[in-house]
């Protein structure tokens, strides 16, 4: 049994959320509106953490990639969601259920094709540059869908509306538990400590033959699909979305997540993710002293404690030797 | 044609500015071999100390004439900025001196964000207009071109500055000490250059030209806001790496570089047909076109790493 036990795991996982979906109507509207937010950031943190944690790259543009699968998906279920359905049999939750997966999949690809053209360039070179090339990813992305035309299908500066609301729990906390059992048995595998070899030690790794270009993509191109996949969810979340919603703060949040739980630990990356957007919803009134924080914290945890407050350490178990 | 001339001495212009900034990049990363994220915003900074300087002496600068008055505005914001760059130097970035790359990167990033949102809070969220020290009048007329007096200040300010920077490097000794350390620091430091305030000098010289630039830029455009360093830092950092990151003459010749393209993909946006707001898009596309065939820069040396 102790071989499967992290399949099991999401299995348990993909059961729980279709079953907290299915009686979600008697949880409270605000308090299942944190929760799918909680989800969603969930999983923009543990995707951003296979690049900047596990990989040791930085991305700085999270959400330029979010915006991609928010815009891919939304385009999708506006434009041909109707036709969708119908072929697929009609109304009912069969129909709605595999129009949206289709949608969410085509924003995530979208995203990891985003990904590529980006990471490829940068990730030839040292850390620094993919910071900044991601940085401005980020405002171009947004550059761009403000001066695509109103009556386009990227709507402009003001973005989309009336999307279909097809996101509820389930298709969030499915989407964040797969993106959490994929990226660990990635990271895990054999193949995967490729991965940590190029954090820790770049010209080491490649001197031992890994191909340390090769696995930065596959690192950036899988957080960045996430990313998409994330977008997509957020977008049929909040019926409304506009190139402001993507701009460089939110990916600083994700950024925040990642540091503060550690990078490189799954587990303090997810419990990094859902206290600050906690946090967050309760702190609204003092929205103007936020980034302050947020800033002091990224200074004060590079000086003080740099691996985050739960680093992967603390949770590996010692094996004997 | 005249248009094209016209649009040609915009892009120096505004150039010469985005050098301004580009050098301090330049320098810090040659002797620390960081990105200093901070720096747009000290470009920020500069702005705004010259609108609350006019603030305080205003009947003191309007008496005296107005050359005398912006170069008073322009040293003592470039002085107070220096003090501002050192200072972050010493407290954000030294207890880091030794640790890995990405935790001096992140901590850049979040001094940026810092003095953003705190000058958001001191400054307030809105724009402010910027006072016309230099008088707007038209100095050139030639061929149905105009050049505004403020552009003349701008671009003359920032070429003497820049040969001051090229004076400081090349023939003092702290500008030696400076080569040196970009070069090896442990050997420099064997060599008795004294690496910490090698360090800080050029914080505050960088920081310096980034104030510089922030009044030079803001008496262009007049109009300025705590955000407002964020897409000139960015091109600004391009231009490094377009001229070769560590090259001062590079930066400079990167600065001009990205002001003209600029400025010409603006001024032609109908003739390419693409909307005059993407912009801000092309110091980007540039910049992913340098990294893809020749990272190193127009004029910087490949640089192999060693173990």
């Amino acid at each position: 049994m102790k071989q499967y036990q992290s399949q099991l795991a999401l299995i348990i996982a993909l059961a729980v959320s279709l079953g907290v979906s299915l009686c979600s109507s008697s949880i409270d509207d605000y308090y299942l509106d944190i929760m799918l937010n909680v989800g969603i950031n969930v999983l923009l943190a543990v995707s951003l953490n296979l690049v900047n944690g596990h990989t040791g790259q930085f991305s700085l543009g999270h959400a330029a990639f979010m915006a991609v699968g928010a815009y891919g998906s939304s385009i999708v279920t506006l434009e041909m969601g109707a036709a969708m359905i119908h072929v697929f049999g009609g109304h009912g939750w069969f129909a709605e259920g595999l129009t949206f997966l289709i949608a969410l999949s085509i924003g995530g690809l979208c995203a990891a094709i985003c990904g590529w053209m980006v990471g490829v360039p940068s990730l030839r070179l040292r850390g620094d540059y993919l910071a900044i090339v991601t940085l401005g990813f980020n405002e171009i992305i947004r550059v761009v869908l403000q001066n695509t035309s109103g009556d386009g299908p990227f709507g402009g500066a003001l973005g989309l509306k009336g999307i279909e609301p097809y996101t509820n729990f389930f298709w969030v906390f499915a989407t964040a538990a797969i993106a959490i059992y994929t990226i660990s048995a990635l990271v895990n595998s054999t193949y995967g400590r490729g991965f940590l070899a190029v954090r820790d030690d770049e010209i080491a790794g490649e001197s031992m033959g890994v191909n340390t270009v090769r696995y930065k993509v596959i690192a950036f191109v899988t957080g960045s699909f996430f990313a998409g996949l994330a977008g997509g969810l957020y977008a049929h979340l909040r019926t409304t979305i506009s190139p402001e919603g993507f701009n460089f703060l939110k990916s600083v949040d994700v950024v925040v997540m990642v540091i503060l739980g550690g990078m490189g630990s799954t587990v303090g990356v997810i419990l990094a993710a859902v206290v600050l957007t906690v946090l967050n919803e309760f702190l609204r009134d003092f929205e103007q002293y936020r980034m302050i924080v947020f800033s002091l914290l990224l200074i004060v945890m590079m000086i003080v404690r740099p691996q985050g407050l739960l680093p992967a350490t603390v949770f590996q178990r010692r094996k004997q030797a | 044609m005249s248009q094209f001339i016209q649009q040609l001495l915009n892009g120096l212009f505004l150039g010469s500015i985005y050098a301004l900034i580009a050098l301090g990049y330049t320098m810090v990363y040659g002797v620390l071999r960081f990105i200093n994220f901070a720096h747009g915003d000290v470009f920020m900074l500069g702005a705004f100390t010259g609108l609350y300087l006019n603030k305080l002496m205003g009947p003191i600068l309007a008496a005296l004439p107005w050359p005398v008055a912006i170069l008073i505005v322009l040293v003592l914001s470039m002085a107070i900025c220096a003090a501002l760059g050192i200072l972050i130097e010493w407290l954000a970035y030294r207890p880091l001196r030794d640790k890995p790359r990405l935790n001096v990167l992140i901590t850049a990033i979040g001094v940026s964000l810092l003095i953003e949102y705190t000058g958001q809070l001191v400054f307030g969220a809105t724009q402010q207009p910027f006072p016309a020290i230099i008088p707007k009048v038209n100095v050139g007329g030639l061929g149905g071109l105009t050049v505004t007096m403020t552009q003349v200040i701008v671009s003359v300010t920032a070429v003497a500055l820049m040969i001051g920077l090229r004076f400081i490097v090349m023939k003092t000794k702290m500008g030696m000490a400076m080569r040196a350390l970009s070069l090896n620091p442990t050997a420099s430091s064997l060599m008795g250059v004294n690496n910490s305030v090698v360090i800080s000098f050029t914080f505050g010289l960088g920081s310096a030209l980034a104030a510089a630039g922030g009044i030079l830029y803001a008496s262009l455009y007049p109009s300025i806001e705590p955000f407002m360093g964020i897409l000139p830092g960015l091109k600004a950092f391009v231009a490094a790496v377009l001229g070769g990151i560590g090259n001062i003459p590079g930066a400079a010749l990167g600065g001009l570089i990205i002001g003209v393209t600029e400025t010409l993909v603006a001024g032609y946006s109908d003739v390419l047909g693409i909307p005059s707001g993407y912009r801000d898009g092309v110091a980007f596309v540039i910049l992913i076109l340098i990294l893809l065939f020749k990272p190193s820069g127009l004029l910087g040396k490949v640089e192999r790493e060693k173990v």
